[in-house]
């Protein structure tokens, strides 16, 4: 038998018609995520053409993207600000009506961001395809899934036949040797990822992350992680699964219960790449020499570790106007640079571990003076999880603003944004121009980073806070 | 859809790396619940002032660029988001195919499904397209071939199947419709 990587077991045990030199694979989805923003054509396709959607128990539907995340405007019955995202809300809820789908809706408490609950109500499990008209689908794949964005048209192929056709992708292997230093997160190692392998390394290529400091990392922590393979260009980042990943998923709503769960983690255990399995590409990495890092470009590669400099590039005019677009200049120091929002929250940094990070920092702490800080819990169970521990307080006493959950200011489609020419420490995934709000400047950064900025007003070392 | 043989055209330059699909249509635009009509946010930060008048140093703004379906753009257009406005508002823009050194997957994808022709061509060529703006080129898809004014000509890569559907007019839903069967097998054996 040949040696396997994880992502060829994956993939072959869902051909339906494998690939041929004429036709690429057709290939079944398990699950597949669906929302407000990216699904109203593709059920526009389906009713002009007369189709209904094949399997509506493989389609988990929620909203987030440009729902309120005020509570009066969804518990308080105080309309939605927006109009035309109240109106994609409402398109959603009638989609669902007719043809026939359970929709996590605007109150439901199991409502939040698609990539957050997911995972949380055990649906994404190893093993599994899952797809979502949306990038970040890449997160589920910290389960030993197989998950990628797909496109709106894609979105109206899955729900009409439960397939992609789909040309099998390369695999590229991140082996990350060593231990991450207290104080740096599972962002700061995805970001400085991304700044080695640049924004396009990963383009035509699964990856899978490997190596001793992947396998100590939380579930929490490898969804950060396979979240912004995407920023990496690849669609889909996986990491195999392990002990770590059953008991995260053990009891979970949508998990196999009793007998099925003995047979589903049994088969989940071959589920690992093959002694002598071959990648077409392998990166390497030593987690202990990463230092907390902050973008300061307008693209996720534009990294460097806190306590460096903006790089020169003489000569490189894109370069010039994305630095002049961020208004900083060739090397000025990144620490102690102003910053007048910080914004806490989004699929790659909205969960409960990230909150309890962020409130490391803020307990008994106060945002600065003219600092707007923004707290927006991944999904309605972070948020009542957060709230139990006593998190919510500690964000209000240091005057930081605690909200429902949704995407929020990550892409600012809700009126949740940055206004012109602000700096935004952001837990967010892109800092491409225009993201927070038009002119917005955004430094992505983890939940560490982002709360120290909050206190100091300024960007800071979250090691001056966290030992 | 309606198939695609031959695009011939000036074409459009935008020398950018990286150009994300955040800045081909801002997410403030994705409220829309149909495709049509988006051409006028397309890359609406870079084309308009806050105030909403147009950039007259932008590439689109300028009288030349008028009528064109050919976009030469930086490598690695089309990253981030998986937003299909993208190619919907270049279509409905008016431009039917992008060049450059690479492009990303998930745009590409979308590309295809809608008909804009995504080109992928060597470093050597696109140097020579970015610097030459307004260059009047032909792309062949049968012969998967972009000419160049003075006549040399460079194969692109598309994938097979995609290539034929679009020359085809045929349609991949209903492709996989046709595979009902194969899919009820499997789903059977699954079970
Ligand atoms: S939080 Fe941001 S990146 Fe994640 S799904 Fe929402 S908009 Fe996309």
């Amino acid at each position: 038998m040949t040696a396997k990587t994880l992502f060829e077991k994956v993939w072959e045990r869902h051909e339906v018609v494998p690939e041929t030199a004429d036709t690429p694979a057709v290939l079944y989805i398990d699950l597949h995520l669906t929302h407000e923003v990216t699904s109203p054509q593709a059920f526009s396709v389906l009713r002009a053409r007369g189709l209904k959607v094949r399997r509506p128990d493989r389609t988990l539907v929620t909203m987030d993207h440009s729902t309120p995340t005020d509570t009066a405007q969804i518990f308080g019955g105080v309309p939605i600000a927006l109009e035309s995202a109240a109106k994609q809300i409402r398109q959603l809820e009638r989609n669902c009506a007719e043809f026939g789908l359970d929709l996590i809706g605007l109150k439901d408490d199991r409502r939040g961001i698609v990539h957050i609950i997911g995972p949380e109500l055990g649906a994404t499990q190893p093993g599994k395809t899952i797809v979502c008209g949306d990038s970040h689908t890449s997160t589920h794949g910290a389960f030993g899934a197989l998950a990628f964005g797909i496109g709106t048209t894609e979105v109206g192929y899955v729900l009409a036949t439960q397939c992609l056709l789909q040309r099998k992708p390369k695999t590229l292997a991140i082996e990350v040797a060593g231990r991450l230093a207290p104080g740096v997160a599972a962002k700061d190692l995805v970001l400085a990822i991304i700044g080695r392998i640049g924004v396009n390394g990963g383009t035509g290529h699964v990856i899978e992350y490997r190596g001793p400091a992947i396998e100590a990392l939380s579930m929490d922590e490898r969804m950060t992680l396979c979240n912004m393979s995407i920023e990496g260009g690849a669609r889909a980042g996986m990491v195999a699964p392990d002990e770590t990943t059953f008991a995260y998923l053990d009891g979970r709503p949508r998990a196999p219960q009793g007998e099925a769960w003995d047979r589903a983690v049994a088969d989940w255990r071959t589920l690992r790449t093959d002694a002598g399995a071959a990648f077409d590409r392998t990166v390497q990495l030593d987690a202990g020499a990463i230092e907390p890092m902050i973008t300061y470009g307008t693209n996720p590669g534009m990294v460097a570790p806190i306590s460096g400099r903006v790089p020169e590039r003489p000569g490189d005019a894109v370069f010039s106007r994305a630095l002049a677009y961020m208004g900083l200049e060739p090397g000025e120091p990144l620490r102690d640079k102003p910053v007048q929002v910080v914004f806490i929250g989004s699929c790659t940094n909205a969960r409960l571990s990230d909150l309890e990070l962020a409130a490391r920092v803020l307990r008994g702490r106060k945002v600065a003076a003219g600092v707007r800080a923004l707290v927006v819990p991944g999904s309605q169970q972070v948020k009542r999880e957060a709230e139990a521990l006593g998190l919510d307080r500690i964000f209000v006493d240091a005057g930081a603003e605690w909200r429902e959950s949704g995407c929020s200011m990550c892409l600012g489609m809700n009126g949740d944004t940055v206004d012109a020419g602000l700096y935004c420490v952001s837990t967010s995934n892109r800092n491409f121009e225009g993201r927070q709000g038009a002119g917005a400047r955004t430094l992505l950064a983890s939940p560490a980073t982002a709360a120290a900025a909050a206190v100091r007003g300024r960007i800071t070392d979250p090691r001056e806070f966290i030992h | 859809m309606d198939p695609i043989r031959v695009i011939r055209s000036k074409t459009v330059v935008m020398p950018s790396t990286n150009i994300d699909t955040d800045q081909i249509i801002p997410a403030r635009f994705l409220t829309t619940t149909t495709r049509e009509g988006l051409g006028a946010a397309l890359f609406a930060d870079l084309r308009n002032d806050p105030d909403g008048s147009p950039r007259p140093d932008f590439v689109l703004n300028r009288p030349e660029s008028r009528g064109c379906q050919v976009l030469v753009a930086g490598r690695n257009i089309g990253c981030g988001s998986s937003r299909e406005h993208a190619p919907w508002a270049l279509l409905d823009y008016g431009f039917r195919a992008v060049v450059s050194t690479e492009i990303a997957d998930i745009f590409r994808s979308n590309s295809l499904k809608n008909g804009l022709l995504p080109v992928v061509v060597d470093e050597t060529t696109h140097a020579w397209l970015l610097s030459h703006a307004g260059a009047e080129v032909e792309i062949d898809l049968a012969s998967s071939t972009l000419k160049l004014p003075d006549g040399r000509a460079v194969t692109f890569p598309i994938e097979a199947f995609a290539r034929y559907c679009l020359l085809n007019g045929v349609d991949e839903l209903g492709y996989l419709l046709s595979k009902a069967d194969e899919i009820a097998a499997y789903e059977a054996r699954r079970a």
